[in-house]
């Protein structure tokens, strides 16, 4: 979340609420619905749900494929999509754009590309103790191909990625530097802009995992000068099953493919083949064609409704969170102070485990995660096994932070209540 | 047509009461044989990596092949920990045959409040300890041999 927007609840909020069917219905008969599990999965507006029915209803057909009506339909709306990822981004242009599963397929694509061919052994991949598994895992996977090893840059006791640690992690050149533009448990954001200076200063390539900024933030990806960025489409309001890999054209032009099949060929023999130019090169197979056009209907959702907007909202609802959580007596919330974070309240709740907390909320409609949040050396760096999230959008009110909190103070006195009677 | 959700889901969410019932809590507050085992035959602990529950069982078996006593420790939710309590509670007095038989959905019976898959696998954890445990006898026991 930009920390320039303007702290402002949006005043049209009941109407922009109307926009997303699933919380009209209730959860459970007659409960209604507060959904705040938005860093694991954003829910949609009726504009993005229908321009995905239009498609399967009027235009769809494979792309770049079939000389005939529909398949031009499909693969200019296709490509448009494209277009509006490029634009959202700030990326000097749609060939850099790759269409991805979602932000753990782009780094595997990252990984057995890039990393394949420039990662052996003696080198050096530094990542940070922050990371989801999605951006951990490949790289393990990596070095455990091709040689190397993998460093992590640690965290203060804040909670915010120690800078004079990572400056002495760049002395030992790292060839490659992959972090989190926000952390989905602590919601730290990182200077992304001055991390990636200081890591191309030391000579290393930068990947940047995008999943928890970009519902939020506005991107310039030229003023961040990463080189490769990676989001999915479902924490955006888009579909599941999209994603997408920003990439510098050098670099992916320099990179071999990645899966092999149809569309990403420009010819091939019995004994081989040329790869196709970008972005096609790294999209084999039948792409999720519906699912890139649900996703450029969300970008055209988020911009009418302002991401500066959306971050200020956001940012009201994180503070009034955290001035109301802390009150609750054996709250902890994990991470920096909103000043320094995005819209996610990672917190542990003295006595009762985050299973408990998130089954007791949901009897009242309260859609939390409790968990891992796939971030286990993270946990294992906080001293804790588990912790509860709650995650909010711009479609959330304070009334729904309030009925957390109420929640909370339920769970806790179903738990300890009872402890004092023994 | 709207797709009715399975039953037993509905079932098990009516209320929290129905899963944090009485039983469950004092179970989980003041737990049976929550502890070391003195002079144990047989001992497992296994995880639940997913969200860090951990129980271990131990078990003291006589010459005969029969629990003299079962006793657990443990750290994680309400479900994994009350659960366990009540298992060992229960096994005592079995033969490790017997507490081998004992199935998963007996353990979902004794457990009481209907749960979802996810939760059915915090209540299974120390059935799933106990399983191994009863096949897993400590060296150095002499005659203890079931």
């Amino acid at each position: 979340m930009s920390t320039t927007s303007p702290t402002a609840l949006l005043p049209d909020l009941a109407a922009i609420r109307e926009d997303f069917p699933i919380l009209q219905a209730s959860g459970r008969e007659g409960v209604p619905l507060i959904y705040l599990d938005n860093a694991a999965t954003a829910q949609r507006p009726r504009a993005v749900i229908q321009a995905m029915v239009e498609v399967y209803e009027r235009h769809y057909a494979n792309v770049h494929r079939g000389i005939h009506y529909l398949s031009d339909q499909s693969t200019d709306l296709y490509e448009e999509a494209r277009e509006k990822v490029a634009r959202m981004l700030h990326a000097p242009s749609s060939r850099e754009i790759v269409f991805t599963t979602g932000t753990t397929m782009g780094i595997n694509l990252l990984a057995h590309t890039w990393g394949d061919v420039n990662i052996g052994p003696g080198d050096r991949v530094l990542v940070t103790e922050m990371e989801h598994h999605a951006n951990l895992v490949p790289w393990q996977q990596l070095v455990a191909r091709r040689g190397g090893q993998i460093e992590a840059i640690p965290l203060d006791a804040a909670g915010m990625l120690d800078s004079d640690a990572y400056r002495r992690l760049l002395e030992s050149s790292p060839k490659l530097v992959a972090f989190t533009a926000m952390s989905n448990v602590l919601g730290t954001i990182n200077p992304v802009k001055e991390m990636t200076r200081m890591a191309h200063d030391a000579g290393a390539i930068v990947v940047v995992d995008a999943a928890q900024s970009v519902p939020h933030d506005s991107i310039d990806i030229r003023d961040w000068d990463v080189d490769f960025l990676v989001f999915s489409g479902h924490k955006m309001m888009g579909p599941s099953g999209i994603g997408v890999l920003y990439g510098k054209e050098a670099l992916l032009e320099a990179m071999p493919p990645f899966l092999g099949g149809g569309n990403m060929i420009r010819r091939v023999r019995i004994d081989g083949f040329e790869p196709a130019e970008l972005p096609a090169k790294f999209e084999a197979g039948t792409p999720p064609i519906v699912d890139a056009i649900g996703l450029g209907a969300a970008i055209d959702y988020q911009a009418m409704i302002g991401v500066e907007r959306i971050a200020g909202h956001c940012r009201a609802l994180l503070e009034l969170a955290h001035a109301t959580m802390l009150e609750i007596p054996g709250l902890r919330i994990l991470g920096p102070d909103p000043k320094h974070k995005g819209a996610i309240v990672g917190f542990t709740l003295e006595g009762v485990h985050p299973h408990d907390i998130a089954q007791i909320l949901d009897t009242r409609g309260i859609a939390i995660r409790a968990g891992h949040h796939c971030a286990m050396p993270l946990h294992k760096r906080l001293g804790i096994t588990a912790s509860s999230r709650a995650s909010f959008y711009f479609y959330n009110t304070p009334g729904e932070v309030q009925a957390l909190v109420n929640g909370l103070r339920a769970t806790l006195q179903l738990f300890r209540g009872k402890k004092c009677q023994i | 047509m709207v797709v009715p959700r399975p039953l037993a889901y509905n079932r098990a969410m009516d209320h929290e009461a129905d899963i944090y019932q009485e039983h469950v809590l004092d179970h989980y507050e003041d737990p049976y044989h929550r502890g070391p085992c003195p002079a144990p035959t047989h001992r497992h602990e296994d995880d639940n990596p997913l969200c860090g529950d951990v129980v271990q069982v131990e078990l003291r078996v006589d010459d005969l092949g029969r629990i003299q006593e079962a006793w657990f420790q443990g750290d994680g939710c309400c479900i994994s920990q009350a659960s366990a309590s009540m298992l060992v509670e229960k096994i005592e007095g079995m033969t490790l045959d017997e507490a081998r038989k004992f199935s998963a959905e007996e353990m979902l019976r004794l457990f009481g409040p209907r749960l979802t898959p996810n939760r059915q696998k915090c209540c299974l954890l120390s059935w799933r300890v106990l399983q191994a445990a009863s096949a897993a006898p400590l060296e150095n026991q002499s005659g203890n041999k079931p």
